[in-house]
């Protein structure tokens, strides 16, 4: 006999914002629809194709910009000074092509600011979100914080860089050897 | 064989633990199947017909002694007392409990193994040629490495969420045993012009239901930069390759619909950024693992056994037994040996818990401790002295591991078809069954010669009847099980996709429409020399699809 598998649809989970050191992320930000104004003294975060379109002309008190799985990141690569926030979305848990996008901007374009996932995120793929060099996390889980943070924590050792600082495991094989040799 | 250090243990022991929590929640209640079902898929448990079946990696296909022998009691304390080899050099148990499979892994963690990667939209098990090491004209050993992949690939942060799976093969001698050119990435080692290893790399080869021979995306590629390369091929297919539709996710399609000029280039603008970077593998690290796969100590022997030759003369099971399942070491005084799991009548690739064990006494007797598995779904003791062929075939005939078929057309590859897999349109077991009692003749199995009869119970085609000599393919036809055939396909490195026959046939029907085929190859061939594959090329589809439809 087949094993069962309750079929009941899970209920909506609640989002956690988090960021990378466990702690909660800056919840000041607000999204801000296409048609809408955006409001001049808030954090406000407009859609990729809103911000390639209007970008010289859009005021805000800090601004971020939503970029989705088919979007190219390479458009936004002339404008990343003006972005505090660059919110990557997950439309679908299966859908990895954001992991692609935040390493290009950590790696290839050098971006500072603040690397949010959103989306279909679950605490099951943190940590190889913050391999990839993102920041902040608006977690659907119900599980308290510190359950979720932990998963943050998972890899104590990684075999190949990315956009963390995690050495990969040759150099810290190297240096194994080197205060062996001392 | 590769050790795991400090780091490596801690990577798997980490995951054990973890995939314990998520389990306990699942058993708890606290995770639906939905939500728990992409966490055990990461740790290669699925669900299946009957029960939940555990994928466990064997990296590239090789086994230590001690291993094989977890393998087997995993078998049977934990399952019904066998495993199931793939196609894939991997071995799955077919009826494990969900509360056992976290100490199932630990079990595994112990000896080194895991079931990481061995399911989901990842970068799979790596697999190679199951000769490495072992023959005269390789040129470099694709252990070395596949190992490298194995690790740059573990929980890779940006490609574990890619459109599809994603499988890579390497070969390390002119003849390619590890089917590299159906592979979603294929390395095919070369020894460039400065006498170094390079990489012939192809990609966007497959089978499934649009099959592809893989176009060659560089031929010359420098081994340092084998893993900055590989990185600029997944990045674009992860930004690139289709995620509408499964069916059309795998790299095979993005590469043949932007064509593989165009694919190159985005794969080199990639590469332009990412080569001689973080990635380019450093020499100690290459030479560290390398040194785990040093040859062992053979001992110094003539390149004839005297008493080899005078066990063939005095056994004639044995003398036939060396025909087809021995093959010549680079050693002299040495041979490999391939171990079936194909005995006429069996499901092909099963090996029950005491097989195991006996392959492994043997390997730690006359193999340097080393086990092999190989994607034709047999077992191979890489390193036996010729003097000591006799005593392993009598272990070997013990256990029931010496049916001396290796290559013949009773060493067919099945998958496990509808006997297990919910995606089955028909039986695949059954039909390889049938065939090989049909052909249960040894002389006759002999005399015919080398014929690689593949089948899958469906389009996916684990059971890779595309590049079958013969192929058989299960289709449903209004809720029957019917078969096509496919005639001429080979993986080798002349790798061709078979041609499709016309209408399916029945299963009763199949024995005897593959009889007609193999009479027919028979009475046209120029003589025993020319094998199968070589007749089909010589005279093409024609003659064999009318003896298959002969007499229906
Ligand atoms: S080929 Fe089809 S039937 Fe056979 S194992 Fe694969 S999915 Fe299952």
């Amino acid at each position: 006999m087949r094993p069962s598998s309750p079929v009941a649809p899970a209920p909506a989970l609640p989002v956690l914002l988090l960021r990378a050191d466990g702690a909660p992320a800056d919840a000041a930000w607000i999204d801000v629809a296409d048609d809408a104004p955006v409001p001049e003294d808030q954090a406000a975060v407009v859609s990729y194709a809103r911000f390639l379109a209007e970008g010289a002309t859009l005021r805000a008190a800090r601004l971020g910009v939503r970029i989705a799985p088919a979007d190219k990141v390479e458009a936004l690569a002339p404008h990343l000074a003006r972005l505090a926030l660059i919110v990557v979305t997950f439309p679908k848990f299966r859908d990895g092509r954001g992991y692609t996008t935040a390493r290009l901007l950590r790696e290839r374009f050098g971006y500072q600011g603040d690397v949010r996932a959103e989306g279909d995120v679950l605490r099951d793929q943190l940590a190889f979100m913050i391999r990839c060099g993102f920041s902040s996390f608006a977690v659907k889980d119900r599980a308290p914080q510190e359950a979720v943070a932990a998963a943050l924590r998972r890899f104590s050792v990684v075999y190949q860089p990315a956009a963390d600082a995690a050495p990969p495991i040759w150099r810290r094989r190297a240096s194994v050897v080197r205060a062996a040799a001392e | 064989m590769y050790r795991y250090d400090e780091f490596d243990a801690a990577i798997v022991r980490e995951r054990v633990a973890e995939f314990r929590d998520q389990v306990e929640r699942r058993l708890r209640g606290e995770l639906t199947e939905d939500q728990f079902k992409p966490l055990r898929l990461m740790n290669g448990l699925y669900l299946q017909l009957h029960a939940y079946m555990l994928r466990v990696a064997i990296p590239y296909g090789v086994l230590s002694s001690r291993q094989l022998e977890r393998l087997a009691r995993i078998a049977r304390v934990y399952d019904r007392g066998y495993g199931h080899f793939t196609t894939r050099q991997n071995i799955q148990f077919n009826w494990p409990k969900l509360g056992d499979v976290p100490r199932i892994l630990e079990e595994l963690a112990e000896v080194e193994m895991h079931a990481i990667q061995t399911s989901g939209n990842c970068i799979r098990n790596v697999t190679a040629d199951h000769f490495a090491a072992a023959v005269a004209d390789e040129v470099d050993d694709p252990r070395v490495w596949s190992e490298i992949i194995r690790q740059w690939s573990t929980f890779h942060p940006e490609f574990s969420f890619l459109p599809r799976k994603f499988k890579i093969a390497v070969a390390g001698a002119p003849e390619d045993r590890a089917a590299v050119q159906v592979h979603d990435v294929g390395l095919h080692i070369r020894r460039g012009a400065d006498g170094s290893a390079r990489f012939v790399v192809y990609v966007g080869g497959g089978q499934g239901r649009t099959p592809f021979v893989a176009p060659a995306i560089h031929d010359d590629l420098p081994a340092e930069h084998l893993l900055s390369y590989l990185e600029a091929i997944l990045r674009v297919y992860n930004r690139y390759g289709r995620r509408d539709n499964m069916y059309k996710a795998r790299i095979k399609i993005l590469v043949s619909a932007l064509g593989i000029a165009q694919f190159r280039k985005e794969v080199d603008e990639e590469w332009a950024h990412l080569k001689d970077g973080a990635l380019t593998v450093p020499a100690e690290e290459v030479a560290r693992i390398r040194a785990y796969f040093a040859p062992p100590p053979f001992k110094t022997l003539p390149a004839r056994s005297a008493a080899f030759e005078q066990a063939k003369a005095d056994h004639k099971r044995f003398a036939r037994w060396t025909r087809t399942n021995v093959h010549p070491h680079k050693a002299p005084g040495y041979a490999i040996v391939t171990v079936s799991l194909k005995p006429i009548g069996q499901p092909p690739g099963d090996a029950t818990a005491d097989q195991m064990d006996a392959a492994a006494a043997l390997a730690r007797a006359y193999s340097f401790d080393e086990i092999r598995v190989t994607h034709e779904q047999n077992l191979v003791l890489p390193h036996v002295e010729q003097d000591q062929l006799f005593e392993v075939w009598k272990a070997l005939d013990a256990a029931g591991l010496a049916t001396p078929n290796v290559g013949l057309i009773s060493d067919i590859i099945a998958c496990p078809g509808l006997d297990y897999c919910d995606l089955a349109n028909a039986r695949s077991i059954s039909v390889a069954q049938a065939i090989a009692e049909t052909f249960a003749d040894l002389d006759a199995q002999e005399k015919i010669g080398e014929l690689k009869i593949k089948i899958s119970g469906c389009i996916n085609a684990c059971g890779h009847h595309h590049v079958g000599h013969i192929g058989i393919l299960g289709v449903d036809k209004k809720g029957e099980e019917f078969y096509q055939i496919l005639l001429g396909g080979r993986a080798d490195e002349r790798a061709r996709l078979g041609e499709i026959t016309g209408r399916g046939l029945p299963g009763e029907a199949i024995p005897d429409a593959i009889a007609r085929v193999v009479e027919r190859y028979l009475s046209l061939r120029l003589d025993e020399r020319e094998r199968f594959i070589d007749a089909f090329e010589r005279v093409g589809a024609q003659p064999f699809e009318e003896a298959l439809y002969a007499s229906v």
